[in-house]
């Protein structure tokens, strides 16, 4: 889960909200036409190597996958026209299901399991007057770690041998569990990895936001003999809504996107309970050989998770213009 | 002086709060230690057991005898070194490109007002509604056969390094920032006859170095913590960088060994971290701030 993951997919959502400053009217006037072509050639010299990156890596490739998704396509003798055969194909195949009730469950999970806690965790931290900086670092150190790193080691504490997990269970007396290999646990066990690898930056980004909620209105809610829940419900959670919905959607985005730790610690078993769709679409690429049907559930992705970011962003912007 | 949060500070003056809030204090710090801090020791000093005590039962906390064998034989059997410097090679030319890039194209798109400028910009601003992750197959494609030039991206840093620059938030970033320095200093930088490279070079890179320095971070990082794209690009196990090598090499090596790969690839993030710690920490809190 990229959730407000690393920092790159933690958008500061404010960034891309404020509107932008006025242009200073007009171009500068009078200079004659040569002038201006010289200007346009020089702008365009300067946007050129990155232009040229996003038309080859991001624009090209989003209207391929469209065009790929009906085509058959081999690599090197191009694409066939085949009409909505992929799709067919794709829909068929019983891991397409699973895949998709994976990833579903596993967004869910990442929302119940992944969204408390972080949000607990900034609210207890907010209380605490000592060791700050010791918690933010402390909490933002498994981010830090390659995620591949997180899931080979929280593939070592599953080992249903000698696995930290079980031997807990069995210091404290527990029914042990067969985590990432259990039919019923699997998902479970790769929502819990994501959760502890990527918490961090979400318990930082609500800590800011708790700290902007104005203290009078505590103040206020206690006068009114508001006890600490009823400050929680009436003050904190309102003041931090707009951050919630946020984080919330960037998480639903992030965690549908999914493939680092059931590639690395389930290799999507057992059986298919956890194939995701990114993993069926790498599936499909790399050892089927079959573009089309990549392209074709890529395509789906793509729709579903465009629908988030544009709510996303449509909030950030309108959240722009009231402040 | 902090501000005051939910807990009012008059409660925590009295004896039952005080008591309270060391009783929270120390489980907070007792359950941070756990979570976060014991996998990391479990992981460093799990390198140092021999390969019987590391899968003995129970486990033992602290390692019999110390072994840095662990750690050397990871470095020669898993030719740590080369992927290790296929990472800092892809790490720093990605950075590099989006610094140069990403800058150019900011500053024009920001000060020198080209024609298409604002579709231009509404083009960059549209690939982040696009999830990365969904279009990888189609940007394989693309890397494997560039079009115009039929030239494969495959198995170089070029792969890692060019769609690196298609990073439309660090773009974002750099525009927006670009935007709040003023015209006037620009232009009285151009009537003391500084050429547009001049001017960005010494005039708005300067003051731009806050903004640069969380673009680095954010760059660096990026491609350090990124499998599936280097994982698809880097067939080739000599070219790979050392997440894809760690899961590649993962399955037929002494567990004790893996471990060891395992720290050592996370050495360098984690002291970066630490070193940039404030600046890394403020960035994402402050972008969370609204307005």
């Amino acid at each position: 889960m990229k959730t407000a993951s690393k920092p790159p997919a933690a958008l500061p959502p404010a960034a891309l909200g404020v509107p932008e400053a006025p242009r200073s009217a007009g171009r500068r006037t009078g200079g004659p036409s040569r002038r201006r072509l010289a200007d346009q050639f020089r702008a365009y010299a300067f946007l050129a190597g990155g232009l040229l990156c996003f038309a080859l890596f991001s624009w090209y490739p989003a209207i391929r996958a469209v065009v790929i998704a009906f085509q058959k396509y081999t690599p090197g003798s191009g694409g066939e026209w085949v009409g909505t055969a992929n799709f067919t194909r794709v829909f068929h195949d019983p891991e397409f299901t699973a895949a998709w009730r994976n990833t579903l469950t596993f967004t869910v999970l990442a929302l119940l399991i992944g969204f408390a806690v972080p949000f607990v965790m900034a609210l207890v931290l907010n209380e605490l007057r000592h060791a700050k900086a010791f918690f933010r670092v402390v909490v933002y150190l498994p981010v830090m770690i390659p995620p591949v790193v997180s899931a080979l080691l929280w593939k070592w504490f599953y080992d249903p041998g000698a696995g930290l997990a079980n031997e807990t269970l069995r210091a404290l007396h527990l029914p042990t569990s067969n985590w990432s290999n259990g039919a019923d646990t699997a998902l479970v066990s790769l929502v819990i990895v994501a959760t502890w690898a990527n918490l961090g930056g979400t318990v930082l980004i609500y800590l800011a936001a708790l700290q902007s909620i104005p203290g009078e209105l505590y103040e206020a809610a206690e006068l009114d003999g508001a006890n600490l829940l009823q400050r929680i419900r009436h003050v904190t959670i309102p003041q931090t809504r707009f951050i919630i919905l946020m984080l919330m959607l960037l998480q639903i985005i992030a965690t549908m996107q999914v493939f680092t730790e059931p590639f690395v610690i389930t290799g999507g078993g057992p059986e298919d309970k956890t194939v995701t769709v990114l993993y069926l679409i790498y599936k499909y690429a790399f050892l089927y050989n079959d573009f089309g049907g990549a392209c074709a559930l890529s395509v789906m992705l793509l729709v579903l998770l465009s629908t988030f970011s544009a709510l996303y962003l449509r909030l950030t912007r309108s959240e722009g213009e009231d402040a | 002086m902090s501000t005051r949060t939910l807990i009012s500070p008059l409660v925590l003056a009295r004896p039952r709060g005080r008591a309270v809030y060391w009783t929270v204090f120390g489980g907070v710090v007792l359950l941070f230690a756990l979570a976060f801090l014991f996998p990391v020791y479990w992981m460093v000093t799990g390198a140092m057991k021999s390969p019987d005590e590391v899968t003995r039962t129970p486990p033992t906390l602290v390692p019999d005898r110390w072994h840095l064998s662990g750690y050397t034989d990871a470095w020669d059997l898993m030719d740590l070194p080369t992927h290790l410097w296929n990472t800092v090679v892809q790490a720093t030319g990605a950075w590099l490109l989006q610094l140069v890039f990403c800058t150019a194209a900011a500053y024009a798109l920001s000060k020198l007002k080209p024609a298409f400028g604002k579709v231009i910009l509404g083009g960059i601003l549209a690939t982040l509604m696009v999830p990365a992750q969904a279009l990888v197959v189609p940007k394989y494609l693309t890397a494997a056969d560039l079009p115009v030039l039929h030239t494969s991206l495959l198995n170089s840093p070029l792969g890692i390094w060019l769609p690196a620059v298609a990073n439309a938030f660090n773009l974002y970033l750099l525009k927006r920032f670009f935007d709040q320095i003023p015209r006037d200093v620009l232009e009285a930088a151009e009537i003391d006859g500084a050429g547009r490279l001049r001017t960005l070079w010494s005039i708005v890179l300067p003051m731009s170095r806050p903004v640069l320095g969380v673009v680095s971070i954010f760059a660096l990082v990026a491609v350090w913590q990124d499998f599936l794209w280097p994982l698809m690009v880097f067939s080739d196990t000599d070219k790979q960088p050392i997440s894809v090598a760690l899961v590649q090499l993962s399955q037929n090596i002494q567990l004790t060994v893996l471990i060891a790969a395992m720290v050592i690839a996370s050495i360098p993030m984690v002291v970066m971290f630490l070193v940039f710690q404030r600046h890394i920490i403020a960035g994402i809190s402050a972008g969370s701030t609204k307005g």
